[in-house]
């Protein structure tokens, strides 16, 4: 048998070296074998729904010819018996990086701000061009590897750039070249967020940066294809040549998928997307893409918690992740979520194996998994009629195994691949696994010998010794090395032995001195009432059911096991500060009806209502922050010194623990802005923190349009080493936005013209501020500049809405008022920088004195949680009332935001976004109580004590279950410390808190 | 509203009296003082109410009821202080005003030095007694504080001062009283730029760590136990340490640090110890109390540090260690720690919210921090013989809604409400014509 398949195996090798007819040959005689293969006899799989019991699969030349119970052979056909085994189409990875390197990290010092190249898009991180077969190299070691997971046909990519060019799909067959193997040289076009490593180009420095350069490059494509560029761009030409082939989207995480689908479906681009193994956490969401997945499997280890000390600092969502990885796939599946798995994001491809049948143990069926591996990604290529099934003209590309191949103990022998027999191991070889006992020398011995197809291994016993032992196997032939049984000494009997029939072992011992003895060992019957045993224990005592960490929105510590719902409420006799003429209303109930403000008065009554007594409570509307940098993946897109087109609603971050938090400050609204790396930033996202809902469901209904501007020392880079980039001065900062508004100016005119003109993000978004569709919220400190932009924004027509920091607003306190923009500004905030030398906390005092719409903001993840205090401070400095000091965190940003016809005060009809405080709320000794909005509670001070109970309990769990899967000598991995910034440093996003 | 006049009438009247003495230190005291009828919060858990304060030669004569009518002397200046509060000087503790003027100039920043081992730097001569950002304390009652050097493995030697002064030598109130270590970290973080994993994993190099400054003391007991003829200042500046005249500060949060911590210093033969941050203090409160260990407690005002934690875990961590007994003070290092000083007051208005007594509160910025930066003698509390280091606020000092200083003593010398920022108020309000 075995000679056979060598032999078959140099045959087929002649085969495909010969397969080019038109290629001359110098070594011999053109010989071309057209013979036919049958496997006879097998378990076939043709596809994951159609099983033959027991059939042949006919193959030719490197294809299918038919497959069948009975089909009738040609007389030229070799035929291999496989009775007892199976055989399965071969697995396809459509998402890997085989055959090529990642380009080498471009150095060098000053930043970039312009493309290394000519001729191509200005961007260098979009590459459609790329082709991948330039680069691509056969690479047969890891070609054995990935066919000992059972792959035979692999998709490649180059794995760097936001768009990455083409992909190609090669057939891992090792006795072939490149003519045979490279099934398509053009599968698939690739993206992704992130930004190629060979350039040091700035832009974009963001995720949202990212985002909004696929999108600009769209419509640019657009644009060059309806021929309205003069100039050569060889990367437009190549997106719009690759534009129908499957784009293939690298996002790494649910949230990213979600991302990327967004900017898909902007263009009509349906992605297939590769996704990060979290998807579960947000299902629903992840299905309405409507996208199919490239799945990675690399479940996480367990961490080792042995040191209870470091243990204490992992987090409940990394240990859950732990927990719920793995049933990812499942969940996907139960969904109608179709997906293909990859062995992407595997840190050890070996792993490949064990992960899938974690997968598979937490539920994913055996078909999906085969579907997910076979006929998704051939069809998700075009390629349903040559790969992923065993039908006639497809590949001959598939896997003889000795049995299931969803189980642990079945064994992959063969993989073949374009007819092409690869070895994995020798399906002829017997299998000697079993329990032996043999006489030597009047000593009794019990031998143990396991992995004997795929890792032989041997364990020795006599008397109560266990004795050292090496084994070999190999053709049928078993040799033994072991000590004997005087420990005195260090000494070996070696013996060589036939394994002829499968009970027994036959040959010749060595003894240490020299002399040989006959050996027989006989295999102990008992093996087979062992395997009995082993399954009457599993059936009898079946294993406790699984400890499944519950999945929560979101899902982390405080997340809510079930969303919470709006509800009827009523306060009774609470101290009501209305935020209206009103005033502070004592011993006043309050009814919270359908999400708004259903009515304020004395002895209000309503039968379905929940009733919450809140005497010698106060209520106050929600605080809204007008300056934050909480939930947002990225804040700063630093690349460009305008980025308009960049928007921080791309980035929402519905998972940051500061959300709870800020809740518990009482906090219902903020707006979070871009930060101040540059004078024209980014658009703002403003949302209400509806803890548990997805990020698009935050962001308010018909929400106003801001934009974040910033002027002064953070926009000249004042404390950067280099001074490349415009800016250097705030002389210049004015001349940038003279720039652009001239430029917009000039484009909203062009296209309200009607003639034909270029798609342009950024200059749409400066125009909508120039068409006062949009709001400048403006960082700020000095005087000078506060004047300057107002100048500016007079020149166009337009006002400026909003100064945030404003620390010197005081000083221009009747120009603001006269232009008619508010100030947003610190409480009492300052010395961090020159440009605040002058800051008062006075400053919030005075421009409210002077009239000037006055708010109050954070800028700041702990600040905003004690927002109520720092309004409180214009109470001390300054003498504001406390009525209009509360406005400051309500009213009055809700004013500046827009929206004051909805949130900020008390009054029927409005949101019900209310705070209950246990104290005067403008003191330091008030807690949130409860912080309601539209109708629903998100924070309770007493469901939070009970949260604190269950994450300790789930904790505890999760750390036992930990310690089993250690103890049972499984890997694990260090613990970790989850901090917030968890953005990888490839994609530049630094993501730090814009610093004031 | 009415409030606010007053205090615009007293700080105009102050204005007048020392018209451009703004920043300028107040002199000694020449005349006596009686703050009569004021609620005193002595500072160590005890009140009087309707309080008669007397002092003179900066020095407190006389704090009890004034129930008792009792003459005057006639020399005596009587401020009447009914209804109001006073105070004992807050004290900052772990602080650096004085070291930087603006965070992002740094030219102005003389927080710390290079090297890793600097027993032998002295913050006290970079003090910069005439920061914009120290007066600017003392509106708020923040009257002293502690000087302290940050870097390094053992970051230098601090020193006392109060906050009116001319210069370092006229600040200070106790000299080079304090040595700093920083623990080394449970937790280090992997270098990206080698493809290395950049989340937070348990430090490999801790006990390398730990074995370095442990060598580094052994050494330096050496040689302070020798002729010392060949001179090593760095060596020198341990010698404190190890004779009790300095108090040893060493930054650790984690429970496992604060153990190895103290269990090092106790090693060392040194037996004052405070641990400065100690987020996690509260598990080992019976250790810390046994060995005599006084705690820093990290800003209120800071988020947790793990997602997990309790969202107030940093506003009721003092109560746990008040409640088991430890001495504990709060201290103010972190971002824009500066001028974020004169929070203090309400950092321990907090821990009222979160648990404790407001006198509870207000030990944990007079007495306790006056007894660990050993000046309890003199500061810390309102009592016969003690400086008249002390502040009369119209309301309750720990919340911001109440916290109106109207009159401030430093050693008995009345000193400056006037700042920098009030002068700018004061000029912008009268531009507009809104004074009030």
């Amino acid at each position: 048998m075995m000679k056979r398949t060598v032999w078959l195996l140099i045959f087929m090798c002649s085969i495909s070296l010969f397969a080019q007819e038109y290629f001359p040959s110098n070594s011999g005689v053109i010989a071309n074998n057209t013979n036919y293969t049958a496997l006879i006899n097998a378990k076939i799989h043709v596809s994951p729904t159609t099983v033959i019991e027991k059939g042949t699969l006919l193959i030719k030349e490197g294809k299918i010819v038919n497959v069948g119970a009975t089909i009738s052979l040609p007389s030229n056909t070799t035929k291999i018996d496989l009775n007892g085994k199976s055989i399965y189409p071969s697995f396809i990875d459509i998402y890997t990086s085989y055959g090529l390197n990642k380009p080498k990290r471009a150095t060098g010092n000053l930043p970039q701000y312009e493309a290394s190249r000519s001729g191509f898009y200005w961007n260098d991180h979009i590459m459609p061009e790329q082709d991948v077969m330039a680069s691509f190299k056969y690479d047969d070691k890891i070609a054995s590897e990935m066919h000992k997971l059972g792959f035979g046909v692999v998709n490649t990519h180059m794995p760097d750039g936001i768009v990455r060019g083409t992909g190609a799909l090669i057939a891992l067959n090792n006795n072939a070249d490149n003519s045979m193997r490279v099934l398509d040289g053009e599968t698939s076009q690739h993206l992704s967020f992130n930004k190629s490593v060979a350039s040091r180009q700035s832009y974009p420095s963001s995720l949202m940066g990212s985002m909004a350069l696929l999108r600009q490059m769209y419509n640019d494509a657009k644009w060059y294809a309806d021929g309205n560029v003069d100039t050569r761009d060889l990367s437009l030409e190549a997106l719009n040549k690759n534009k129908n082939l499957p784009q293939i989207f690298e996002a790494n995480g649910r949230a990213n998928v979600l991302r990327a689908d967004k900017v898909g479906d902007q263009f009509n681009i349906q992605y297939i997307i590769v996704g990060g193994g979290d998807e579960y956490e947000r299902i629903n969401e992840v299905k309405s893409t409507n996208a199919t997945l490239i799945l990675p499997i690399d479940f996480r280890l367990a961490y080792d918690v042995d040191n209870a000390f470091l243990a204490k600092t992992l987090s409940l969502s990394d240990m859950r992740a732990w927990n719920q990885e793995p049933h990812n796939p499942r969940l996907l599946a139960e969904n109608g979520i179709s997906f293909a798995l990859t062995t992407h994001g595997l840190k050890s491809k070996k792993s490949f194996k064990d992960n899938l049948m974690k997968a598979i143990e937490s539920g994913l069926s055996k078909q999906t998994a085969l579907e997910a591996l076979t006929t998704v990604p051939a069809k998700l290529l075009g390629k349903s009629n040559e790969i992923g099934t065993l039908k006639a003209g497809s590949y001959a590309n598939f896997l003889i195994t000795s049995g299931d191949i969803f189980d642990k103990k079945t064994k992959l022998y063969e993989n073949w691949v374009q007819g092409t027999p690869h070895i994995i191991a020798n399906m002829n070889v017997k299998d000697i696994d079993g329990d032996y006992n043999f006489n030597l020398a009047g000593k009794v011995y019990d031998l143990t010998i396991s992995g004997s197809i795929s890792k032989p291994s041997a364990k020795l016993i006599s008397g109560d010794k266990e004795l050292g032992i090496k084994l070999n196997y190999s053709d049928d032939w078993v040799t033994l090395t072991f000590k004997t049984l005087d420990t005195t000494k260090t000494e070996y009997i070696r013996v060589v032995a036939s394994a002829t029939d499968s009970n027994s072992l036959n040959g010749k011992a060595t003894l240490p001195n020299g002399n040989e003895l006959s050996f027989y060992a006989k295999k102990a019957k008992k093996e087979v009432a062992q395997d009995k045993m082993d399954d009457k224990n599993t059936e009898s005592k079946p294993e406790d059911e699984p400890f499944i960490s519950p999945i929560t929105y979101p899902n982390l510590a405080y997340g809510f096991s079930e969303k919470p719902k709006s509800e009827t409420l009523l306060f009774k006799n609470a101290t009501i500060w209305t935020n209206e003429s009103d005033g502070v209303l004592k011993n006043t109930d309050l009814l919270i009806k359908d999400g708004k403000i259903a009515k304020v008065g004395k002895d209000i009554t309503d039968k379905r209502a929940k009733v919450i007594d809140a005497s010698g409570k106060h209520i106050t509307a929600g605080i809204i922050d007008e300056h934050s940098h909480i939930a947002a993946a990225s804040i700063n897109e630093g690349g460009h010194n305008s980025s308009a087109e960049v928007t921080i609603e791309d980035v929402i971050d519905d998972e940051d623990i500061d959300i709870y938090r800020n809740l518990a400050g009482g906090v219902t609204s903020i707006q979070i802005l871009h930060g101040s790396a540059n004078p024209i930033g980014g658009q703002s996202a403003i949302i209400k923190l509806k803890w548990g809902e997805s990020a698009d469901d935050l962001v308010y209904d018909k929400t106003p349009k801001f934009i974040k501007f910033a002027l002064g020392e953070n926009v000249k880079q004042s404390r950067s080493r280099f001074n490349v980039r415009f800016p250097q001065s705030r002389m210049g900062v004015e001349q940038v936005f003279m720039d652009y508004f001239s430029r917009a100016k000039a484009y909203d005119e062009l296209k309200k013209s009607g003639k034909p003109y270029r798609k342009d993000t950024e200059m749409e978004v400066l125009s909508e501020i120039l068409n006062k569709e949009r709001f400048i919220s403006c960082h700020s400190y000095v005087q000078s500049e506060i004047n300057m932009l107002m100048k500016v924004a007079e020149q166009f027509d337009f006002n400026i809405n909003t100064f945030t920091h404003i620390l010197e607003g005081y000083k221009v306190a009747d120009k603001m008022k006269a232009h008619g923009v508010g100030g947003s500004t610190f409480s009492d905030w300052w010395a961090y920088k020159y440009e605040v030398n002058d800051a008062i906390p006075y400053n919030a005092a005075i421009m409210h004195n002077v009239g000037v719409v006055t708010a109050i903001n954070s800028d700041d993840a702990e600040m905003s949680r004690r927002l109520n205090q720092e309004a409180a401070k214009s109470v001390k400095y300054g003498g504001v009332s406390e009525e209009d000091a509360l406005k400051f965190v309500t009213l009055n940003p809700a004013k500046l935001l827009h929206l004051d016809d909805r949130v900020g005060s008390i009054k029927v009809g409005k949101d019900a976004d209310v705070v209950l405080w246990s104290d005067h709320p403008l003191s330091i000794y008030a807690k949130a109580e409860k912080t309601i909005i539209e109708g629903t509670t998100y924070f309770d001070i007493d469901k939070d004590k009970q949260m604190r109970e269950a994450i300790k309990k789930e904790k505890s769990t999760l750390v036992n279950l930990m310690l089993k899967e250690k103890n049972k000598g499984l890997k694990t991995q260090p613990v970790k410390k989850k901090e917030k910034v968890l953005l990888h440093c490839d994609s530049m996003d630094f993501n730090t808190t814009e610093k004031k | 509203m009415k409030i606010l006049k007053q205090i615009t009438t007293i700080i105009t009247l102050l204005c007048f009296t020392i018209c451009f003495a703004q920043q300028t230190p107040a002199s000694d005291q020449v005349k006596d003082f009686a703050i009569v009828g004021a609620t005193a919060h002595i500072g160590n858990g005890e009140v009087i109410e309707n309080c008669i304060i007397t002092f003179s030669n900066g020095k407190i004569t006389r704090i009890a009821s004034n129930d008792v009518t009792t003459s005057l002397a006639s020399n005596h200046e009587i401020i009447n202080a009914d209804g109001k509060h006073v105070y004992p000087g807050f004290i900052v503790s772990n602080g650096t005003l004085g070291l930087v003027e603006v965070d992002a100039v740094k030219a102005s920043n003389d927080l710390s030095e290079l090297g890793t081992y600097n027993p032998h730097i002295r913050s006290i001569i970079a003090y910069n007694a005439e920061s914009k950002v120290v007066e600017s304390m003392r509106p708020n009652g923040v009257l002293l504080g502690q000087v302290v050097p940050r870097g390094g493995r053992i970051t230098g030697t601090s020193s006392v001062v109060q906050y009116d002064a001319w210069n370092w030598e006229d600040a200070v109130i106790k000299m080079d009283n304090g040595l700093h270590i920083n623990w080394p970290n449970s937790f280090s973080r992997g270098r990206w730029w080698l493809g290395e994993d950049p989340g937070l994993k348990p430090n490999k190099n801790y006990s390398k760590q730990v074995k370095e400054l442990g060598d580094y003391f052994n050494e330096a007991k050496s040689y302070n136990n020798g002729d010392k003829k060949e001179p090593h200042l760095p060596f020198d500046g341990l010698a404190g340490v190890f004779d009790g005249s300095k108090r040893l500060y060493i930054n650790a949060n984690d429970e496992k640090s604060i153990t190895d911590a103290v269990n090092f210093a106790k090693a060392q033969g040194i037996n004052k110890i405070t641990i400065v941050g100690g987020y996690e203090a509260g598990n080992i409160t019976s250790f810390l109390k046994q060995n005599n260990v006084s705690v820093f407690l990290r800003r209120v005002h800071t988020r947790p540090n793990n997602e997990d934690d309790d969202y107030d875990l940093p506003f009721k961590l003092a109560k746990q260690l008040v409640d088991d007994g430890v001495l504990v003070a709060l201290e103010t290092s972190g971002q824009m720690e500066r001028m974020n000083s004169r929070n203090l007051p309400f950092y321990a208005g907090t821990t009222v919210a979160y648990g404790l007594t407001k006198e509870q509160a207000l030990q944990l910025i007079t007495q306790n921090p006056a007894k660990i930066l050993g000046i309890d003698a003199m500061y810390g509390t309102l009592e016969e013989g003690k400086s008249a280091t002390l502040f009369i606020s119209e309301g309750d000092a720990l919340d911001m809604r109440t916290n109106q200083v109207i009159h401030a003593f430093i050693d008995g010398r009345k000193v400056s409400l006037e700042t920098h920022q009030t002068k700018l108020w004061k000029r912008y309000s009268k531009k507009y014509g809104v004074e009030d």
